[in-house]
């Protein structure tokens, strides 16, 4: 039996050797499952998860990232910095055109800036420390930013800065554009056709800026609304890729050892999702900081891992995810101990007021966690109320801040400045918006170090700096963090080269291709 | 009474039904003081088999959680839901169902639309809205099964009333001048029961069934386990966990049987006609 498994691993060594050093094929469809359905597809307006899984193939950035999270050129060819490190001059690709034949030029970056400067309140975030935007010449734009901003490199990417048609887009009602429905980007793929609730049809642009990219003739998004759904539709072959995240995590294992799949849990090293309990430090027993570390012991959360995620992911240690840049795990730690959950909400002097927890309605393996959690903490004596909400529901509730727990996840973009400190500092805080500083968290120190964070040089600095945040955050905890969050994303293995970023799937169908 | 309860027993359908009943009702109180515990608390590995271990006789779920305990506490919920959701659907329904048929003319045209209106919208869409408007919970759960449940009520009691304020002894109490509410509760309604108790036995099948079907969409109360709730949760791992879906199925299933027992017992024992010609 082990000389079997040997040859078995050779084996698959050899096939993956072959498979690499063959030259990619043309043509092909391939069908991927979108989940759940995108509310559009116009990627300057719209950043939920789904759009930018289907919008990544139509639109792009300046740049791309390597699962390093290197920069790598996309609609910029290249790029310096100035010695002060306050100037960035980007070369634009020559020959790019837009869907509709029009050539994609610098006047498309600078109108791109200005418009999702109103419409993505992350790349607003982003574009903070921008002082002026210039175009010298068509190809080349020059960023000139009030002081040095360390990950500014990091803020490229197609979701986070997408380039919009400045000829399609300038001087109407971005919200009412007739082009929102039927998008025109740079990318590999053009928008064809969506048959709501059925699927969404992606075909190649056959005037891509990439000689020979992209290779298939066109990509199906299908809709599926029911997970058990899906995954038989892996089974039964009508579906080529799962993305992340598409089937629960029970299905993983099973649809892993089909004869012709593929699974890999690349692809999420930008993002790197990391769940949380929001835990509301406005009002009522959270407002204790011994309740919130008493949530934290109370929480099993190596069985969330184990049970609910099936052993994929990693249980958090802290605000930042382990392939965040100056991740340090020399924080307080909080083992899953109800016996010290319970003294210090003694100590704090918890009488069983009602806490109402709010679960995320994302499917079934969301479900079973809320209700995981739940039996936790009432095992230590508080008195949980779940309130049962739909997405949108859910969202209002936590935007208007009428919540005492409530589940997320959220992207971590790389970099502390970028998807960290948003969710701690205070002046993040604003209602009616479901991330950032939803908890109600406020304290000076923990704001001067993520402000100076994101401006101090060299990198060590940072570090140091980054490491003190995450010690006092990690000691205060202002949110109850879970795990970090791995989606593997399985396919059937006659796709190839499908992720090749840490953007994964997300930009991921113009270097893929179909072994026939 | 007796010549009622006579009837009843002498109907097999309705000594299963009744045994049924019984059991499932002594289950719903008596169960939860065998396991103290909460049915949510995880209490071994997932998906374990049944008849493994004895003290998780029919296994556990996808976290762990004893589904033998889940049935018992969801014997209680689906119960509970079936018998004051119908209950509430009966006192909606008979007052309009009796003062329809007993004023008759505006008074009948107006609450016969009326109740029309709910007749003509499917009754699971409406309920369905319902619960998603105003949150699942288990008062949000049987008001709407209530609301969509009473229509039936009401245009059966009306045709009863109808066909008995023309008899004599009615036009009797009439002339002697009693007030319509005494002629309504005292002469009319208590020879209009039986039917209405008849439908009531269904109901509480029905209702049973609308909130398993309510929790199995993920509309069911989250702090409550059901077995509909059950039912719905175990759904996507059926193919590795048949017992997870099986055993609260089978529950719901027998459940509704034995009312639907208990009213063809009670329609036997009950109707007049039926019962003469088994003497």
């Amino acid at each position: 039996m082990p000389k079997r498994v040997l040859l078995g691993v050779l084996l698959a060594c050899g096939l993956t050797a072959s498979a690499l050093a063959q030259e990619p094929k043309t043509g092909g469809a391939i069908n991927a499952v979108i989940q759940p359905e995108p509310p559009g597809l116009m990627l300057a307006m719209l950043q939920n998860g789904p759009v930018q899984m289907v919008s990544g193939n139509i639109f792009e950035g300046l740049l791309r990232y390597s699962p390093k999270l290197e920069p790598q050129p996309e609609l910029a060819e290249s790029w310096s910095v100035s010695e002060d490190a306050k100037t960035y001059t980007f070369k634009l690709r020559k020959g790019v055109t837009w869907h509709d034949g029009k050539p994609f030029t610098a006047a498309d970056v600078l109108f791109s800036i200005e418009m999702l400067k109103q419409t993505h309140a992350r790349a607003r975030n982003n574009l903070a420390q921008v002082d002026k935007v210039e175009a010298p010449d068509d190809y080349t734009v020059v960023f000139t930013l009030k002081q040095p901003f360390g990950p500014f490199l990091g803020i490229f990417e197609v979701g986070s800065m997408p380039m919009v048609p400045k000829h399609l887009y300038e001087g109407t009602d971005w919200k009412t554009n007739p082009y929102n429905n039927a998008p025109v980007g740079t990318g590999p793929f053009m928008f064809k056709e969506w048959q709501k609730g059925s699927f969404i049809r992606l075909v190649k642009n056959p005037n891509y800026h990439e000689k020979g990219k992209p290779y298939l003739d066109e990509i199906y998004w299908q809709i599926i609304p029911d997970a058990a759904a899906r995954s038989v539709a892996f089974e039964t072959g009508k579906i080529d890729v799962l993305p992340g995240g598409s089937v629960e995590n029970f299905d993983v294992p099973r649809l892993s050892k089909l004869k012709d799949a593929c699974v890999t849990g690349a692809g999420w090293e930008f993002f790197s999702p990391l769940a949380w309990l929001w835990l509301n430090n406005r009002q009522g027993p959270l407002a204790d900081k011994r309740v919130r570390q008493a949530v934290m012991y109370a929480i099993d959360r190596d069985f969330a891992k184990d049970v609910i995620w099936n052993g994929l992911g990693k249980v958090a240690t802290g605000p930042s995810a382990s392939t965040i840049k100056y991740y340090t795990d020399d924080v307080p730690k909080y083992p899953y101990d109800p016996a010290k959950a319970k003294a210090l909400l003694k100590e704090a002097g918890y009488k069983g007021e009602k806490i109402r927890l709010l679960p995320l309605a994302y499917g079934e393996t969301w479900q079973r966690w809320g209700e995981a959690v739940k039996q936790n903490l009432q095992d230590v004596g508080m008195n949980i109320e779940t309130i049962a909400t739909d997405v949108a529901g859910g969202n209002q509730k936590i935007g208007d801040w009428d919540y005492d727990i409530a589940f997320t996840y959220l992207y971590q973009y790389g970099d502390p400045a970028l998807g960290v400190g948003r969710n701690y500092v205070s002046s993040a805080i604003a209602k009616g918006q479901v991330f950032n500083n939803v908890e109600g968290y406020s304290n000076p120190e923990i704001d001067k170090l993520f402000a100076d964070g994101a401006l101090a040089t060299p990198d060590s600095k940072r570090k140091e700096l980054y490491e003190k945040a995450q010690k006092i955050l990690v000691e205060d905890v202002p949110v109850a963090w879970m795990l970090e969050l791995q989606f593997p994303t399985i396919t059937r293995c006659k796709v190839k080269n499908l992720i090749t970023t840490g953007i994964g799937v997300n930009d991921g169908f113009k270097d893929a291709w179909l072994d026939k | 009474m007796k010549q009622f309860w006579k009837s009843m027993l002498k109907s097999p359908s309705g000594v299963v039904g009744l045994i049924i009943l019984l059991l499932a009702i002594s289950v719903a109180v008596f169960g939860p003081l065998l396991f103290p515990n909460s049915p949510w608390r995880m209490v071994q590995r997932p998906f374990l088999p049944p008849f493994t271990l004895s003290t998780v006789p029919l296994g556990t779920d996808a976290l762990g959680r004893d589904v033998f305990a889940g049935m018992i506490f969801g014997a209680r919920v689906s119960l509970l839901v079936g018998l004051v959701s119908t209950l509430v659907a009966l006192i909606v329904g008979m007052p309009i169902g009796a003062m329809a048929g007993y004023f008759g003319g505006k008074v009948d045209d107006a609450l016969m639309r009326f109740t029309e209106f709910f007749q003509t919208i499917p009754s699971f869409a409406l309920a369905i809205v319902l619960v998603a408007i105003l949150q699942p919970s288990i008062y949000s759960i049987v008001a709407s099964i209530a609301v969509v449940s009473w229509p039936p009520v009401a245009r059966l009691v009306r045709g009863e009333v109808l066909s008995l304020r023309s008899r004599e002894y009615v036009q009797a109490a009439i002339v002697t001048g009693q007030s319509n509410t005494w002629i309504i509760l005292r002469e009319i309604l208590p020879n209009a029961l039986s039917p209405v108790i008849v439908l009531a036995s269904l109901m509480v099948a029905t209702a049973i069934l609308l909130e398993s079907s309510l929790a199995f969409l993920g509309l069911g109360d989250p702090n409550l386990i059901s077995w509909g709730y059950m039912v719905g949760a175990g759904r996507t791992v059926i193919r590795q966990a048949w017992w997870i879906t099986v055993f609260p199925g089978v529950a719901i299933l027998i459940s509704v049987l034995g009312l639907n027992l208990i009213g063809e017992g009670l329609n036997d024992a009950l109707n007049p006609r039926l019962s003469r010609e088994g003497r």
